[in-house]
């Protein structure tokens, strides 16, 4: 058996995650298992495959038409909804968001927030800002109340806790809420239930994400399956709803295709259990819902890549988790690796636009360019075009105008000398010649290591005698003519 | 500059020189996979509602109430929250007097500040009407109003909902075209397509999250 040669020079980033990942067989097997599951359940969901491939086709003309004209949707979204009594923020960066929602708090005098799963919060990192602030922030998705609880982020974006097995959220409950130890999942929902309940009647504001907004009628639609979106929506006297500004679409209708697509590719469902739409606060007459209803529609980058013709697509996503679920990347590393986030094929397109490219120099590396994230993507982004555009933008001259911000964060000035050579070797037929021959005849000085290549690998040796060699030798031998 | 002015102006400055794309709506896609002959669409719902463990009933358009108190009494609940001031709460009263049911009727007739703690865990068992049903993905539509606020069909652990056999389409988008949904949607609308549940923890489903742990449905052949 060969021994397995280390990797040695472990940098910080991707890297250096993944080889931890690589080592931790429970954190392997807990996401092979989840994600065979949710593969097998996708698959189900569509068993046609012309009515699925009709309405991918469809989710992408629709969301690719949506973002052609977005700032005229957004300035529908925001008079509709301001109609119906929203009022309506505008935010470029985290920090803006983070300040609105923290005023918005403040001027109720609110110390307890309860909060829906929401993608957006977390880019915002809003538990903390709040925290910090005095105000308890705390996460109502059984998901991400179990990754809150045990200090984590989540490692999936549709299910948070993934990464742990029933054993292990046993423990935390034990340890944190003083439960009995139980592997019994109904038990261990039911505690979550039980702590959960009393924060839903209690909080004073009430934090949700936003799946799609409809510009037609000022609408903002929620999917769940637990309750916790609606309950954080309607118990509390007020509702901040935090979103990215490429959520809208322009007709209600547009949810139909939309929604379908998305609870079948994330979970298998044909529909969730609750689709919540709400267009309004609670008006004179009515009992119950939300005093005070706020949209706050966050940039964070997505201009940035909406000034690409070809990133923008990036857009289009309607965060499913079905390229998660297939990348043979991410099953093996986990979502914790990306330490971004947005893990998995969709993360490595959709970080570098908010934390620039620098900042996530692998991941756009991080990948097999299997394919398999773009043939499952619902609204049909072309991921692994994507991933090897930004390979590119990775190594170009830093010193020229980038397209996406940090660009030429892996650009190596030997590297590019070494292809130019390769290029000059390549074109120049008597210096390839001489080169070929000096290399098979000089074999043994061939360099022991090259670079990443030799961490894993044998170092590449050349033969004996090249093709071209062999080739003319055995035309020799045989007269001139092929045998 | 506003953040408004900033992203709507850095928006604009990418589309230079674009036009919109056509609306490409293709209806065919999201209608005609999903079509049921009319006595089909009961059989359908009801599949689909029972695979996410929701209870199915299918009773008479007068005879419904008997059924709630069955319902009810089978499983010890003592309080029932509806809406006594509209039609269905109105039969559902006088069958419960008639025959001296000691499950008590509670009526939600006031704003839920007043009685929050009372509504969170003290109410057992809640009834409300719905706009309609969806063949295709089995689901009630909820349509919350003064008289059932949305809490009704959210706080209480037992959820029954009135479905009228007639009122079930075939799937989302013609039910959204033939009501008219885009000339005036409510406050807020709900599909609802089973009891709460969550995955979260190994995918090892678990009903009763955080709302209701049992939805039943009653269907009122009323065809």
């Amino acid at each position: 058996m060969s021994q397995r040669i280390p990797v040695t020079e472990l940098t910080p980033g991707f890297r250096g995650r993944a080889e931890e990942a690589l080592t931790d067989g429970q954190l392997r097997n807990n996401f092979r298992v989840a994600m065979d599951s949710l593969m097998t359940k996708r698959a189900n969901a569509f068993p046609d495959a012309d009515e699925r491939e009709g309405l991918r086709e469809l989710g992408n003309r629709l969301k690719a038409g949506a973002l052609s004209r977005l700032p005229d949707l957004l300035e529908q979204l925001e008079k509709k909804l301001t109609e119906n009594g929203v009022k309506v923020h505008w935010a470029e960066t985290v920090e803006e968001a983070n300040e609105l929602v923290h005023g918005i708090i403040e001027a109720r005098k609110g110390s307890q927030v309860v909060k829906g799963k929401s993608m957006v919060s977390e880019e915002m990192e809003m538990n903390d800002y709040l925290a910090e602030r005095g105000i308890e922030c705390l996460e109502s998705d059984m998901g991400e109340y179990i990754v809150q609880l045990d200090n984590e982020k989540p490692s999936h974006i549709i299910m948070p806790a993934i990464h742990k097995n029933a054993r292990q959220v046993s423990k935390l409950f034990h340890d944190k809420l003083g439960e009995p130890e139980t592997e019994d999942v109904n038990q261990l929902i039911q505690i979550g239930r039980r702590t959960l309940r009393r924060k839903f009647m209690d909080a004073d504001v009430g934090v949700s994400g936003v799946n799609f907004a409809i510009a037609e009628t000022g609408t903002l639609l929620l999917v769940e399956n637990e309750g916790n979106g609606r309950m954080s929506t309607t118990a509390p006297p007020v509702h901040i709803a935090v979103t990215g500004i490429e959520k809208v679409v322009p007709n209600l209708r547009d949810v139909v295709p939309l929604v379908s697509l998305l609870t079948r590719s994330a979970l298998g469902q044909p529909i969730t259990t609750y689709v919540n739409l709400i267009s309004g606060p609670r008006k004179p007459d009515e009992l119950d819902g939300p005093e005070e209803v706020h949209l706050v529609l966050l940039d964070n980058g997505r201009t940035g890549a909406f000034a690409d013709a070809q990133m923008r697509q990036t857009l289009n996503c309607i965060r499913c988790g079905a390229c998660m679920n297939h990348c043979p990347v991410y099953t093996r590393v986990g979502g914790h690796t990306y330490g971004e986030v947005y893990p998995g094929p969709i993360g490595k397109i959709i970080t570098p636009h908010m934390a620039g490219l620098d900042k996530v120099p692998d991941h756009p590396s991080a990948s097999s360019l299997c394919g398999a994230c773009g043939e499952v993507c619902p609204v049909k982004i072309p991921i692994p075009e994507l991933l090897q555009r930004l390979r590119q933008e990775n190594v170009k001259d830093p010193e020229q105008p980038q397209q996406v911000k940090g660009g030429g964060a892996k650009y190596s000035r030997t590297e590019r000398w070494i292809w130019r050579g390769w290029q000059m070797l390549n074109t120049r037929p008597a210096l390839y010649r001489s080169f070929l021959w000096a290399a098979t005849r000089f074999r043994a000085l061939a360099p022991k290591k090259a670079g990443p290549w030799t961490e894993n690998h044998s170092a590449p040796v050349p033969a004996r005698r090249s093709l071209h060699d062999l080739a003319a030798r055995h035309l020799d031998q045989n007269g001139g003519r092929p045998s | 500059m506003t953040a408004r002015a900033n992203i709507l102006g850095k928006l604009r400055s990418s589309l230079v020189g674009t036009t919109p794309r056509p609306d490409e709506f293709d209806e065919a896609l999201v209608t005609a996979p999903w079509r049921y002959a009319p006595e089909d669409r009961i059989a359908r719902l009801r599949s689909l509602m029972e695979a996410v463990h929701t209870e199915v009933h299918q009773c008479g358009s007068d005879n419904w109430p008997e059924l709630v108190a069955e319902l009810l009494n089978k499983r010890n609940l003592t309080n029932l929250l509806c809406a006594p001031s509209i039609e269905h709460g109105r039969a559902l009263q006088a069958y419960f007097e008639a025959t001296e049911q000691t499950i008590e009727l509670l009526a939600y007739d006031q704003p839920v500040e007043a009685w929050k703690e009372e509504l969170f865990w003290n109410v057992d068992a809640s009834l409300t009407g719905t706009l309609g049903g969806i063949a295709a993905t089995g689901t009630v539509v909820l349509w919350p109003d003064r008289h059932e606020p949305r809490l009704m069909s959210l706080v209480p652990p037992v959820h029954i909902a009135l479905l009228k056999a007639s009122e079930i389409h075939d799937n989302l988008y013609d039910m959204m075209v033939s009501q008219d949904w885009a000339a005036g949607l409510p406050t807020n609308v709900l599909l609802v397509s089973g009891p709460s549940k969550t995955a979260d923890i190994e995918q090892v489903l678990a009903y009763g999250a955080h709302g209701p742990r049992e939805l039943i449905v009653l269907v009122l052949e009323d065809l």
